[in-house]
């Protein structure tokens, strides 16, 4: 029992990472439209960040948390005014290449930079070690990414389901032209948009820093994932990019204890399944009907 | 208030309106009728400025929009009715009132949106969606007119609709028209344009082909049928 519930905390924080990345990943799609290639790399540069500004400036954890998804945001922002806004006009596919690109870009500057090797990081002190919570002992690190990521979340939701810019971005991701008709400038919110989707990849990365080797490749594996988180959630759902981040940190938990060589697979497994039964994803809506 | 002249514009490779004239006046419905493919569409989208014109002016209040981005045009007073209600899933019925900024001082408050379309207060928390075919027009149209635009482009509002709400839809229309707003109607349902509109143009194969007074579309109801295709 004890390990069961090990497992689950462990799932769930890996899940965190994916759940932040695949919400960042859902509302850039929802409101521009554009299928982000690069997130996985603007989650390894979040990790990397993290660790040199540990290493150069002693930057601790708690500040990386703050100061790695600003530095994201503008980061994002520059991606979207030098690069992205020129495609928009054109078919998605363009800067699903455009971003591909850019991860291709990024990860090898990473690497030219600092190495193949992966960057060491120390967890702050209050941060180490394992709690005791009736008997389970869990890391307190996994604990508190868990409780950190589902803190984001839930401000996020609030901001999309209690705001008016929420009600913007949802306005703008469910009927773009219709939204533009009715009088809202969609296309200031796209800059800020993006950038803020480019920001929670940067902070899944600051959370995985202490947690996962931090190279220039981490990014990779970890957007392939993130893509069928995606289509498990359904494309552009918000809450289906949580819902199915946590799940398939679960599946990828489960599948690591109890059949190891299988683990990948049962995410994938998991996202055929989803196709077969929702084509449209877990939350995601199927065509309207008239 | 509203008027159009020379409009041209293409749809991809075909041109499909050669030179329109439209004109709205305060207070004042008008319906535009003609077969699918006539250019309608077409035109509607190049009103709002969702689709890109050839040539030609649009001016409203005396204002010429010509080329202002879609945004602007809804803030220069245009309230688009979609013909397929545009309502939104993922907002309530009260965010879909809400969305559009106000664009005018003869704004609706919400309480007044609310008085005239007790249905919307009853079901103002629940997804827009979830609503009836008719109740949706109702938003449609009380989503625009909260805004205080003063003109209405309306988009086939009686179709698919029952004839009780049908009849509903067009007292409201003429509620819209006593407040000294313009309705620009397109409607397929000549029984229909025919009880709210006081002009109609006929629109073929991208040309206004025919003007006419309420009584004169009246009295060629049978022929219009005909050339309609209906």
């Amino acid at each position: 029992m004890s390990a069961v519930l090990q497992y689950a905390v462990q799932g769930l924080a890996a899940g965190s990472f994916y759940a932040l990345a695949a919400l960042g990943l859902a509302v850039i799609f929802g409101v521009l439209g554009v299928v982000n290639f690069a997130h996985g790399a603007f989650y390894m540069l979040g990790a990397v960040a993290t660790a040199v500004l540990l290493d150069t400036l002693d930057l601790p954890l708690w500040w990386s948390l703050l100061v790695v998804p600003v530095l994201m945001f503008g980061f994002g922002v520059v991606v979207e005014r030098l690069l992205v806004q020129w495609l928009l006009r054109l078919d998605p596919l363009y800067n699903l290449l455009l971003t591909f690109g850019l991860t291709l870009v990024l990860v090898e500057l990473v690497k030219q930079r600092y190495g193949v090797s992966g960057l060491p990081y120390r967890l702050p002190g209050g941060l180490r070690g394992r709690v005791d919570l009736a008997g389970v002992v869990l890391p307190r690190y996994q604990l508190f990414v868990l409780l950190f990521s589902v803190a984001v979340c839930v401000l996020v939701w609030l901001v999309m389901t209690r705001t008016r810019i929420g009600m913007i971005v949802r306005a703008a991701t469910e009927k773009p032209e219709l939204a533009r008709a009715l009088g809202i400038n969609v296309g200031r919110w796209v800059t800020p948009v993006f950038g803020f989707g480019v920001a929670l990849a940067g902070l899944a990365g600051v959370l995985a820093a202490p947690f996962r080797a931090i190279t220039a490749e981490m990014g990779n594996n970890f957007a392939i994932i993130l893509f069928a988180v995606v289509v498990i959630g359904g494309l552009g759902s918000i809450v289906g990019a949580v819902v199915a981040g946590f799940l398939v940190g679960l599946v990828e938990a489960f599948g690591q204890a109890y059949a190891p060589t299988f683990a990948q697979i049962l995410i994938f497994v998991l996202m055929a399944l989803v196709i077969l039964i929702r084509p449209a994803g877990l939350f995601g809506r199927q065509e309207a009907t008239a | 208030m509203l008027e159009v002249t020379g409009l041209t514009a293409w749809y991809g490779q075909a041109q499909a309106l050669h030179g329109v004239d439209v004109r709205v006046n305060a207070g004042e419905v008008v319906s535009l009728a003609g077969r699918n493919g006539a250019g309608k569409t077409t035109l509607v989208r190049c009103l709002i400025g969702l689709h890109q014109q050839a040539g030609g002016t649009v001016r409203l209040h005396g204002r010429d929009i010509t080329g202002l981005p879609a945004h602007r045009r809804a803030r220069a007073g245009m309230g688009w009715v979609q013909d397929d209600r545009g309502i939104y899933a993922s907002l309530t019925v009260e965010e879909n009132l809400l969305l559009p900024p106000t664009v005018s001082d003869r704004a609706w408050a919400l309480e007044q949106v609310y008085q005239a379309f007790p249905v919307l207060a009853e079901r103002r928390k629940a997804p827009g969606t979830t609503l009836s075919g008719g109740e949706q027009q109702m938003l449609a149209i009380a989503r625009v007119l909260r805004t205080g635009a003063r003109l209405l482009l309306m988009d086939e509002p009686s179709e698919g609709l029952a004839p009780v709400i049908v009849a509903r839809i067009g007292a409201i229309i003429r509620d819209v028209k006593a407040t000294g707003a313009g309705v620009l109607l397109i409607e397929q349902n000549v029984k229909f344009a025919a009880t709210v509109a006081d002009r109609h143009y006929l629109l073929s194969q991208g040309r206004i082909v025919e003007t006419l007074d309420n009584d004169e579309f009246r009295r060629r109801e049978g022929d219009l049928l005909k050339h309609l295709g209906i």
